[in-house]
């Protein structure tokens, strides 16, 4: 092969000119195209990095969603380990990053154990190994989203929310309001007592959950400041 | 055997024995070997600490263990003993043989590295594991393990890659895993080695059945006994196609230094 190589660049000098100037515009081309492929794979990677959906709970300890993200490592030991299988690993068809721990408290709630097994089989710590009380999990929050048909509202005693808390009586109670249809019982979450198990979302009565737990910056107010980050008093 | 090693590796963690449980918890990104042994997969650990994860213990000595072994014996080592995708590529690459396939596209072996940069900046930047997110090897086994079929369409179409596109496409030229772990075992000891290079015929059959066959052009072209490019799997395919015994696996703590080589043409 070797032998044979100047006499082929001789035939090309004559067939075209400055060929090594035309090599290395090619090749110069060659690599902004690769470039801009990378560019605009990377690009698209940034953008469509997948945020989790308000139904997506993470299992107890979690880190704060973009920690979690970055810890995880997809490993799936957690799902191994939790008893009633309530956890998943998200597939492309799940509304999470690829192949993170989830549960959705409407299909299937967290059951607090309470020697806490996924958090213990977790390499990594995205569930924090420093969580050691199931009851300062902190997985979500409960809020009652819809006053219009929850069942308390229209001046009937349902409570299964409230009776079905594993926090009973501390997480969710019920609390007496006066309107013009009478005395009602709401349900009232406390939401420091809650873990976001989401035993309450399971159990609703209605075929549309009329309690929902959500991620707690979702589900929460947040007072002190307005909008321009004055405190308000 | 190699591929029986593959099929046992995936079934060890699908397969529940009753009394015993599972023998590995997890899945290749991390897991439990016989209920206390940690393993973890370093490239994702690393993506995860470029993506700003703290330093974990369990993970770091898991990772540590497999770096470990990859580093002494041969990083690819991984690729054709461990990783579950080899099973799909091979399986489309003996359908290529079989349809006599000829078509081809040329792409660099080092797209690979490429992309193996491109992940663990994309994780700097994006603060996720970026490879993570296509990954075919740990969705393949997410696949088989919790029987899910979303990821199939991805899985298929690197199959068809494969199969119709590149000859050794994935493995050869895109996976950035196996350019990690080659990386790795840049100075991996078990090497291929013609010891009875009297006895080689020439026959090039250990070149045709090598999915790297860049690797074996040193001991032709007799400046080298062993195999030293890092790119070798150690599948072990050119031992088993050689009918004449030229070559041989073995541990080489040497530097490999002496000139012997397999002549190409006999006399």
């Amino acid at each position: 092969m070797s032998k044979h190589m100047p006499a082929k660049e001789s035939v090309d000098k004559s067939v075209i000119e400055e060929p090594e100037r035309r090599k290395a515009i090619k090749r110069i081309f060659r690599h902004a195209g690769l470039g801009m492929l990378g560019t605009v794979v990377a690009q698209a990677a940034i953008f469509s990095r997948p945020a989790r959906a308000a139904k997506i709970l993470r299992p107890p300890g979690a880190l704060p969603e973009k920690e979690f993200d970055s810890t995880c490592i997809r490993c799936g030991l957690c799902v191994n380990d939790c008893p009633y299988d309530i956890l998943k690993l998200a597939s492309w068809a799940d509304q999470a990053p690829l192949g993170t721990p989830f549960f959705v408290a409407r299909q299937d709630p967290c059951r607090m154990c309470t020697d806490i097994p996924c958090v213990k089989a977790c390499p990594t710590g995205a569930l924090d190994p420093l969580l050691i009380d199931i009851r300062k999990a902190d997985m979500g929050v409960a809020v009652l989203v819809d006053h219009e048909n929850c069942l308390n509202y229209k001046g009937l005693t349902c409570s299964i929310c409230v009776r079905v808390c594993p926090i009973q009586g501390e997480a969710i109670s019920l609390k007496p309001i006066q309107n013009e249809q009478g005395l009602l019982q709401i349900p009232t979450v406390d939401p420091d007592k809650c873990t976001g198990c989401g035993t309450c979302e399971k159990h609703c009565v209605l075929s549309e959950a009329a309690i929902r737990v959500l991620p707690r910056e979702l589900g929460l107010g947040v007072s002190g400041t307005n909008a321009m980050g004055r405190t308000v008093w | 055997m190699r591929r029986t090693l593959q099929i046992l590796i995936v079934l060890a963690f699908v397969v529940d024995i009753p009394e015993v449980g599972h023998i590995a918890h997890g899945n290749l990104s991390s897991s439990f070997w016989f209920w206390n042994v940690p393993l973890s997969d370093p490239f994702v650990l690393l993506q995860s600490l470029l993506a700003g994860a703290p330093l974990a213990q369990t993970a770091l000595i898991g990772a540590a263990i497999v770096a470990g072994f990859y580093a002494f014996f041969g990083g690819r080592i991984y690729c054709s003993w461990v990783c579950p995708i080899n099973i799909l590529t091979d399986a489309a690459h003996w359908l290529r043989q079989k349809l006599k396939i000829k078509g081809n596209l040329t792409m660099s072996q080092d797209l690979r590295s490429v992309l193996l940069v491109m992940a663990l900046v994309l994780s700097v930047i994006t603060g996720t594991l970026a490879w993570e997110n296509i990954n075919p090897i740990t969705l393949l086994q997410r696949e088989i393990m919790w029987s899910s079929a979303a990821g199939l369409t991805f899985l298929a179409a690197l199959f068809l890659f494969d199969f119709l596109v590149t000859r050794r496409g994935w493995c050869g030229h895109l996976c950035p895993v196996g350019a990690f772990y080659r990386w790795i075992g840049h100075y991996g000891r078990l090497r291929v080695t013609a010891l009875n290079t009297d006895s080689c015929s020439g026959c090039t059959d250990c070149i045709k059945v090598c999915p790297e066959p860049h690797v074996l052009a040193p001991l032709f072209a007799q400046k080298a006994i062993t195999v030293t490019n890092s790119d070798c799997t150690r599948c072990g395919a050119c031992l088993d196609k050689c009918g004449s015994g030229a070559l041989s696996m073995k541990l080489d703590m040497g530097r490999g230094s002496s000139f012997r080589g397999i002549p190409i043409v006999k006399n």
